[in-house]
């Protein structure tokens, strides 16, 4: 279980992180989501003792990070997969690690096993591939086998085999019991791994509720309707209390009404349709949306 | 105890460091060769001569020792460090320790081996080791070296980068020091009581030979008196680095 109660960092005037908080649940993947710079990793960085908070407090089972004995016990986390020496070999890189926490040897080969990296173990470091990387990144995360992950953007730049193989590493730690927190900037990627979902933009949170919640509660419903009889139907539809969009080709978007609905009038008044779909908005919309306000830096797009 | 093996294992598992300890050792041995080899009846080999480069090897050591710290900065391996010892000071203390430790270890294999070297080569000079001063001379080579790795961890830890570190380092070492004496008059007094004048007045103290004319430094302390000051200087910047290191993002 991971608290974040009103915490805040100011550098000078910039205020990165405003005010943030949230709870992380065990047994769940979260993703953290937002767009780049809203303070995401600045979050993380303070959840795990790096930086200092200008004000409130980051709690892990109820506990600061400083506070926690032997940490990689308890909390296992990979914010950068290039915090590794690229003249120190993969093994000789998590022997530090292990002994640094008092865990045997011995578990520094299961975990090379278990993200496949046995065989290039001795290798250093500087030459994997960034991967090869992520996956010596996730190995320390496991190190101490602990009961809370925090993994910063993991997919970032991995082909699709490497986003797959980490969704289903991270599922399967949460199915677990552990308390899994991810970031990112894709919705669309969070919406394939986590149950849960923190939003923030510019430092503010911006909403905390189940992916689905999420989802439903952004993406807009509307129908899509071709007619010949449009302007016969449009007001029909008003009437019934329905918002009905005229778009540029004489079409219809009717937000409010089910397909059903919109099909059921249409025959009622003898109206030909050409067309009747339902719409869903897109998750990059809705989260275009959402955060909209809050973009750290705007591209003007068409200026 | 778990803190230094973690940190002998970050430094010995990286390559910088062995090449950095060859260097320190050929070069200052190298040039007690070159030296001895061309002693003569005007120039005479003692102890003292010997020793004469041994600030060269402290040199390369203090570089490795800011290197230990500034690549951990370089490379992320400082955060790595402080997720697994929340604990910044005690991380930190041990790796001092170990470079500390390390550095003395080769200030006594430069020292001995240039003595050494002398001795090969000129084998009816007077290299016996026979007083106090001497000893201190050549046995007292690896507490400098030490103590001088100590004050290039803290710069290390301060300034955080190897270019900044290094410059910083070298400049001080190889040119401020010697420069500030040019100062007529004021350049003397200031130099009496900076931190390697006073190491080396350690060092040489009654050991004066054709090597190290100092110019006869009105030093404010003895030879170990100099030593408990350069001491107190490479571990009061020590403190100031934990300390900032502590309170700072990471």
């Amino acid at each position: 279980m991971i608290e974040a109660i009103g915490l805040t960092k100011r550098y000078g005037n910039t205020v990165a992180v405003d005010d943030l908080s949230f709870t992380v649940a065990p047994g769940r993947v979260t993703g953290f989501l937002g767009p780049n710079g809203a303070g995401k990793s600045t979050t993380m960085r303070m959840i795990l003792g790096l930086d200092r908070p200008t004000s409130g407090k980051a709690l892990i089972d109820g506990k600061p990070y400083a506070q926690l004995d032997r940490p990689l016990r308890t909390v296992g986390a990979l914010l950068d997969a290039k915090w590794v020496h690229p003249n120190r070999s993969a093994r000789a890189h998590l022997q530090w690690l292990a002994k640094s926490n008092g865990l045997p040897a011995r578990r520094v080969e299961e975990v090379l096993e278990m993200v496949g990296l046995t065989a290039v173990a001795k290798r250093r470091a500087g030459g994997y591939s960034l991967g090869m990387a992520q996956r010596l990144g996730i190995a320390g995360a496991l190190l101490g086998d602990p009961q809370v992950l925090l993994f910063d953007e993991p997919v970032n730049g991995l082909d699709p085999e490497g986003i797959l193989w980490i969704r289903q590493f991270m599922q399967g730690l949460a199915a677990e019991g552990r308390t899994v927190l991810v970031s990112s900037h894709l919705l669309s990627e969070m919406a394939l791994t986590a149950q849960d979902l923190v939003v923030i933009g510019k430092g503010k949170i911006i909403s905390q509720s189940s992916t689905t919640e999420f989802i439903e509660r952004a993406t807009e419903n509307s129908v899509l309707v071709r007619s010949p009889q449009a302007s016969k139907l449009g007001p029909l539809l008003v009437d019934k209390g329905y918002t009905v969009r005229t778009d540029d080709d004489g079409s219809l978007s009717v937000t409010g009404a089910t397909s059903d609905q919109v099909g059921d009038i249409a025959g009622a008044n003898a109206v030909v349709l050409h067309e009747l779909s339902p719409q869903r908005g897109s998750l990059e919309q809705a989260f275009m949306q959402l955060t909209g306000d809050s973009v750290e830096y705007h591209a003007e797009i068409g200026k | 105890m778990t803190l230094l093996a973690v940190e002998r294992i970050k430094l010995f598992s990286t390559r910088s460091p062995w090449w950095c300890m060859a260097l320190a050792m050929v070069i200052t041995i190298g040039m007690a060769a070159l030296i001895s080899a061309n002693t003569d009846d005007r120039f005479p080999l003692t102890v003292s001569v010997s020793q004469g480069f041994s600030n060269f090897g402290m040199v390369v050591i203090m570089v490795m020792a800011a290197l230990a710290v500034t690549t951990e900065y370089r490379f992320g391996t400082i955060r790595a460090t402080f997720l697994a010892v929340p604990g910044r000071v005690q991380a930190l203390l041990a790796k001092t320790a170990v470079v500390a430790l390390l550095a003395g270890v080769v200030g006594e294999a430069v020292a001995f081996g240039s003595w050494g070297i002398g001795t090969l080569i000129k084998p009816d000079a007077d290299m016996a080791i026979n007083s106090s001063a001497e000893w201190r001379n050549v046995a007292g080579t690896g507490l400098v070296f030490a103590l001088a790795a100590v004050l290039a961890v803290a710069v290390g830890v301060l300034v955080r980068q190897t270019a900044g570190a290094v410059a910083i380092l070298l400049v001080y070492t190889m040119l401020v020091e010697s420069l500030i004496g040019l100062i007529p008059t004021l350049g003397q007094k200031i130099q009496r009581w900076l931190p390697f004048q006073n190491s080396t007045n350690f060092q040489t103290a009654g050991n004066e030979s054709f090597m190290n004319e100092t110019g006869g430094l009105d030093y404010p302390f003895g030879p170990w008196g100099s030593l408990v000051y350069f001491a107190a200087i490479c571990v009061g910047l020590l403190v100031v680095a934990l300390v900032v290191a502590k309170r700072r993002d990471a």
